[in-house]
């Protein structure tokens, strides 16, 4: 057996003359948490539906699980699970009765449904609302519910499609707890997210950008093959007139304002602290700290499709 | 506390989940899928009432309000003659049934007021000379003012003088030829008319049916798209076919609850039709189910096939209604014959079911005939029932995905 969970080989889907997912090719690792970034109609949830068997491809192939999606969607449906950001459960349905039914659709059988619908309420913080509506429920327990009843018949992959939509701070931050232990017991998880502090907690991640993927690789190598140069963030007096100012000086290679800092690219480190200083002392405007900060992925993600636009001339 | 119920059963590698599993068969999903929709059905009233009550109080309004046996006509006459001939001539008018004389006028001129408040449909006026004329056997006129606002009424209102009128000049020219001493007159041609099925002529016994037809069609269409709508709306749907439930599965699941309620809705029609309007069951009664459940798994077929290819409940039920009210209403010979239509039109109502199943339900209620006078008409049914279901099946595969690009592209 291959150590790759998930095989995609030049995937592509047009609906009539648009392109949603253009020849996109990546391997999943076993266990790993792996990353599917990009902004809205991207093609991210396009990719997961095809990798799900909800929609066909206009060409190329995938293994999911080992299976053919165009040839054994059947079997693929068996080794997956799936959640996507509607959280879809049945909200007239009480809690018990929406896991016994995807129970059901997944013909379990009656021991393995009773152990894994104890596994569920207790993994949701659900126990002792077995027979509340699920309407009733919060989002974030919605959302844990809805985790639950995709992993309740224990699949080795779990296709997750912007899973954390809608939810508060606190809920999302337990729901990544879910996941990371779920990867630990070796469950492949492959999210989509626009959120790129949670991609942060991915091992692999695929920038994907007008259906074609622009960046591949863990947070950190991507941070390091993306922006070479040092940043620095400079906390000073009047910000917005410091970048206009800055913007201006040939050894700056951008500036952008990140909550009441800045970011400033330079070409070399020592010499840019020095010639900062001096420019900002110059203006009269006072310097309060400088220091050399690791980019985040947003200023991956921004710069990759910056340079994915220049090179096909948009 | 969470973290550790969440470690301590292991989730199984790829290769090792499906093993536990029972292979799916086609059947085994279809149980917990009924289950839910029950579940679902009890937990929302309304739904269940709009299944249950609404045939009954559709047929009651309809019912009663669409009747075409026109009795007891507002008749206003004017009697210009004041003669023995013409107050015996108006008294015949008036014994029947089918009018009761409001107004005895002075003036045919009033006859225009009347009408224009509706106070009256019909007036006759005997004109002077009526008696003199009769017995000298000139032919005596007489004349019948009718509104013809209504052409239905007019017209049946039209027969029903003509008939009273004829049987009167009928009777008056025997008195007369046997006052003349002709002896054991008979009329030469008598039509000895007997209506069979329906021997009172009552529209109900002919509109009941049709009305079954037409409530069972627009409830199962509108309930089971919206049952499946609803699902697309919340997701779930897309939820199920990443599952390894077979759409076949998903569809019998779905429409067995919603057969077994609208079967029950329609005993409930029956009920009444028999309670209320006297409408009978003359043939036999498995070969009314048998009709009756091929009409219904049609009607299921084209609920979910509407629920294919919308993603809202409101178009799914504008759809819904487009489809089957005026069809079922128009074209299946519910009110209209659908012999006297345009050659056109009448090829349109080869493709609604309702067409063969009012022949048929009307075949076993009224006539009380058997199979081989309507096997046609079940075959037909069972065909559409076996299309519509196989399509949806076929086209449920492929509309998530179509769906759910369409919401991306936004």
């Amino acid at each position: 057996m291959t150590s790759s969970s998930i095989e995609v080989r030049a995937l592509s889907k047009r609906f009539g003359a648009f392109t949603a997912v253009d020849a996109v090719s990546f391997d999943v690792r076993r266990g790993d948490i792996f990353g599917f970034l990009g902004a809205n109609g991207a093609g991210k949830s396009t990719t997961i539906r095809m990798l799900c068997g909800l929609l066909e491809p206009t060409s190329g192939t995938a293994l999911v699980a080992g299976h053919d999606i165009r040839r054994s969607p059947e079997k693929v449906k068996r080794s997956i699970g799936y959640m996507s950001q509607k959280f879809s459960l049945y909200e007239d349905l009480t809690v018990e009765e929406n896991i016994r039914f995807f129970g059901g659709v997944y013909n379990m059988a009656a021991p393995d449904l009773a152990s894994r619908l104890r596994w569920v309420l207790e993994m949701a913080g659900l126990r002792g609302r077995e027979h509340s509506l699920t309407r009733n429920l919060s989002q974030g327990w919605k959302q844990r519910l809805a985790l639950g009843c995709a992993v309740l018949h224990e699949p080795g992959i779990l296709f997750l499609d912007e899973p954390t939509g809608g939810v508060d701070p606190v809920s999302r931050r337990a729901f990544w707890d879910l996941i990371n232990r779920l990867s630990e017991d070796g469950v492949t998880v492959f999210v989509t997210t626009h959120y790129l502090d949670e991609a942060e907690s991915c091992n692999d991640i695929r920038l994907i950008h007008a259906g074609r993927i622009v960046g591949a690789g863990s947070p950190s190598a991507l941070k390091a093959s993306t922006i070479r140069n040092p940043i620095l963030e400079v906390e000073c007096g009047r910000t917005v007139e410091a970048m206009d100012l800055l913007r201006r000086e040939p050894w700056v290679r951008d500036v952008s304002i990140f909550g009441v800092n800045l970011h400033v690219g330079v070409v070399e480190e020592a010499e840019g602290r020095r010639r900062l200083a001096a420019r900002l002392e110059q203006a009269g405007i006072p310097l309060r700290r400088i220091d050399r900060i690791v980019p985040s992925l947003e200023d991956v993600f921004l710069r990759r499709i910056e340079d994915s636009d220049k090179e096909a001339g948009r | 506390m969470r973290k550790k119920a969440v470690a301590a059963p292991t989730v199984r590698a790829e290769m090792a989940g499906p093993v536990r599993m029972v292979e799916a068969t086609v059947f085994a999903s279809i149980r917990p899928i009924i289950r839910k929709e029950f579940r679902q059905i009890r937990r929302d009233p309304r739904t269940l009432v709009f299944l249950l009550a609404l045939p009954g109080f559709l047929l009651l309004m309809f019912g009663y309000a669409l009747n075409f046996d026109f009795k007891h006509i507002p008749l206003a006459v004017c009697d210009q003659d004041g003669t023995q001939a013409s107050r015996d001539f108006l008294a015949r008018l008036g014994t029947t049934e089918y009018f009761d004389i409001l107004y005895r006028l002075d003036d045919p001129r009033l006859v225009d007021g009347l009408f224009g408040r509706d106070q009256a449909k019909v007036a006759v006026v005997v004109p002077r000379g009526f008696a003199d004329d009769l017995s000298s056997g000139s032919g005596a006129p007489i004349q019948v003012l009718l509104d013809g606002t209504n052409s239905t009424s007019a017209g049946t209102a039209v027969g029903y003088i003509a008939a009273i009128v004829q049987s009167a000049s009928l009777r008056m020219t025997t008195q007369v030829l046997e006052g003349r001493g002709f002896r054991g007159l008979s009329v030469p041609v008598a039509a000895e008319v007997r209506v069979w099925y329906n021997p009172e002529l009552r529209s109900a016994l002919f509109l009941i049916p049709g009305l079954m037809a037409f409530v069972l069609m627009i409830i199962v269409v509108v309930s089971t798209s919206f049952s499946v709508v609803r699902e697309k709306e919340r997701g779930t749907m897309e939820q199920i076919l990443v599952s390894p439930v077979r759409p076949l599965a998903l569809i019998v699941g779905k429409t067995v609850p919603y057969a077994l309620i609208s079967l029950l809705s329609a005993h409930l029609a029956l009920g009444l039709g028999y309670l209320l309007f006297r409408v009978p069951i003359r043939g036999s009664y498995p070969l009314l189910l048998l009709a009756m459940g091929l009409f219904l798994l049609g009607g299921l077929g084209q609920g979910i096939l509407i629920s294919t290819v919308t993603r809202t409940q409101q178009v799914a039920f504008m759809i819904a209604i487009l489809t089957t009210l005026l069809p079922t209403f128009i074209l299946s010979g519910f009110v209209f014959p659908i012999r006297n239509m345009p050659g056109i039109i009448q090829a349109f109502s080869f493709f609604v079911p309702a067409r063969y199943f009012l022949s048929a339900l009307r075949g076993i209620m009224i006539k009380g005939v058997g199979i081989g006078a309507f096997w046609e008409q079940i075959l037909f049914l069972a065909a559409f029932a076996g299309l519509t279901i196989t399509v949806s099946a076929v086209r449920l595969r492929r509309s998530s995905g179509v769906e759910g690009e369409g919401r991306k592209r936004r």
